[in-house]
């Protein structure tokens, strides 16, 4: 009797964090949605908010879904040799350079900015243009890349794997692209995801390397918060919600399917 | 990711130990280098030599007091209070996030129920949300048009708010602690050993003396170090404090104020450097504990 008193006290508590989840959650989807929101739900649904959201920004979101691209192809580039490179190195060092990749995630997104516009900006060209965000969002994603990839190589075997293709007389490359990169995929994807879920909702470096005319979608976002009625607003965190949750279901299967191979 | 950090490390770095006894070392280390290159350009180029640039640049006469501005800082009231406030207000928030969340993903992680895995998704998957997510969210419980404020209109007949100050901050921060603190919690319970509990009762132990000497030092490296995770994301949340409003005093929008508004380029430094010390140091001991998970990212 007791622990089924306690089991509901415990059950309540949590079902009020819940609540405090996502009741603003709900209200932002539906303020989207209403015709009013200062009069409510009686005012109608629509979705002329979410139309008109898509002629004000529709530039910001194709802009946040190419840098996402982008910065998924050079993290991939670079981040898979660099997990293989960590992985081979000695311990040292490998955590030495881990901890080095991971300090534009260590400091805040404003700080890395900074660092980058006084340092760059004064390049004209290459300040006004969308690379300099793409920047920032690869010194952000790029030790999740690392990470998730590096993690599957170590429990892998990679090493065994390897030098059993070595001693069948397969080449550096070879190996790498027959046997490194098979055996890294589910880490590959799982940091895949990560990148691009990551780089969508990038703001903080973002919101200081952005112009007026390179602004991302949470740049955006900040915009209509702050200018546009509430309606447009909810709108189009309604949009970016619906961009992100599949992402994030993704990222958990891809989480589900890297532990099934253990 | 959360799942592979758990990983002990142990066997790989046994076997690439062995190998470096079987493959020549020169080669192996040659290989390691090459494949780390490109990364490390990128790095170096865009993060270590602007951030060092940063460093240097705190150094330099601050505009208003013409001293170097890490010594403006330490004698400046009004730098002072933004540095002891947000420090202040990220400590009560990871406080507060790791004693209800801690909770939480206890109960979720130890109770089968229908339904449990909607509570989990519901409670997990704000983590990707934005900090100017975060921020619009506080205002729609606690604005001018806010839950908060259409349910007092109509009770009370006046609008209570509370979204564009120090408490809507600290609702803002706690609502992107939650999750976090959440996901490691109930992956640290799973990795308890049961039968430690079961022993316990079996000796006569009470719930409360089971979870104060059993649970929660089981569990404490992963509450510390999420702990830690909270403060640092807190401490830089810039997206949140940015929506909520330029006017509170803490160090984000202050750096950003002296960078936009005075163009003090040296301060804007100077408390971005102690800015990231600050995330760094706390990451840092996040790290040590846990051995895994990366840091901030709202």
């Amino acid at each position: 009797m007791k622990s089924r008193l306690r089991f509901t006290l415990q059950l309540s508590f949590t079902l009020i964090v819940c609540l405090f989840m996502i009741v603003p959650v709900a209200m932002s989807v539906l303020a989207g949605l209403t015709e009013n929101y200062f009069v409510g739900l009686q005012s109608g649904l629509t979705l002329r908010w979410v139309n008109e959201v898509w002629e004000l920004y529709s530039d910001t979101i194709w802009l946040s879904i190419k840098l996402a691209l982008a910065c998924l192809l050079i993290t991939t580039l670079i981040g898979v040799p660099a997990a293989y490179g960590l992985l081979r190195s000695r311990r040292r060092w490998a955590n030495a350079i881990e901890e080095l990749l991971l300090l534009p995630v260590a400091v805040p997104g404003l700080a890395t900015a900074l660092a980058l516009l006084l340092a760059y900006g004064s390049y004209r060209e290459f300040r006004g243009s969308w690379l300099f965000i793409l920047i920032g969002h690869v010194l952000f994603t790029l030790p999740f890349m690392v990470r998730a990839v590096l993690s599957v190589m170590q429990t892998a075997k990679l090493p065994q794997l390897e030098e059993a293709a070595a001693s069948l007389g397969a080449s550096f490359r070879q190996r790498f692209f027959s046997v490194v990169i098979p055996n890294c995929m589910s880490g590959i994807l799982a940091g895949a995801l990560m990148v691009i879920t990551l780089s969508i909702g990038e703001f903080n470096i973002t919101w200081m390397l952005h112009t007026p005319l390179t602004k991302t979608l949470p740049v955006g976002l900040a915009d209509s918060y702050a200018s546009m009625r509430l309606e447009i607003g909810s709108a189009y965190t309604l949009i970016f919600l619906v961009m992100v949750v599949p992402l994030l279901v993704a990222i958990q299967w891809a989480g589900r399917l890297t532990e099934q191979r253990r | 990711m959360k799942a592979a950090s758990k990983q002990p490390l142990g066997a790989a770095s046994f076997s690439t130990r062995w190998m470096v006894l079987t493959v020549p070392v020169r080669h192996k280390s040659l290989v390691a280098v090459l494949a780390l290159m490109p990364a490390l350009i990128v790095f170096c180029a865009f993060w270590l030599l602007p951030f060092s640039r940063l460093i240097l640049m705190g150094a330099e006469a601050d505009r208003s007091s013409g001293v170097s501005a890490y010594l403006t800082i330490l004698t400046h009231r009004q730098y002072l209070i933004s540095i002891v406030t947000t420090v202040g207000i990220s400590l009560v928030v990871s406080l507060t996030a790791v004693a209800i969340a801690g909770f939480v993903g206890f109960f979720l992680a130890r109770q089968h129920f229908w339904g449990k895995a909607v509570l989990v998704a519901i409670l997990t998957f704000p983590l990707a949300f934005p900090g100017v997510v975060v921020g619009f969210l506080v205002i729609m419980l606690g604005g001018r048009q806010g839950a908060l404020a259409q349910s007092s209109l109509w009770l009370f007949g006046e609008r209570w708010m509370f979204a564009y100050s120090l408490a809507g901050l600290f609702i803002g921060y706690l609502y992107f602690s939650i999750p976090r603190v959440i996901t490691t919690v109930m992956a640290a319970c799973d990795n308890l050993d049961k039968s430690l509990e079961e022993a316990a009762r079996s000796l006569g132990a009470n719930t409360w003396q089971v979870t104060k000497d059993v649970i929660v030092p089981g569990i404490a490296p992963a509450l510390l170090s999420t702990g830690a995770i909270c403060f640092a994301t807190s401490m830089g949340a810039f997206g949140t404090a940015f929506t909520l409003g330029t006017r509170l005093n803490i160090l984000p929008l202050n750096i950003y104020g002296e960078f936009t508004n005075y163009a003090n380029f040296a301060m804007a430094a100077a408390l971005s450097v102690v800015l990231g010390a600050i995330t760094w140091i706390a990451l840092s001991i996040a790290r040590r504990l846990a051995g895994g998970n990366l840091g901030a990212s709202a």
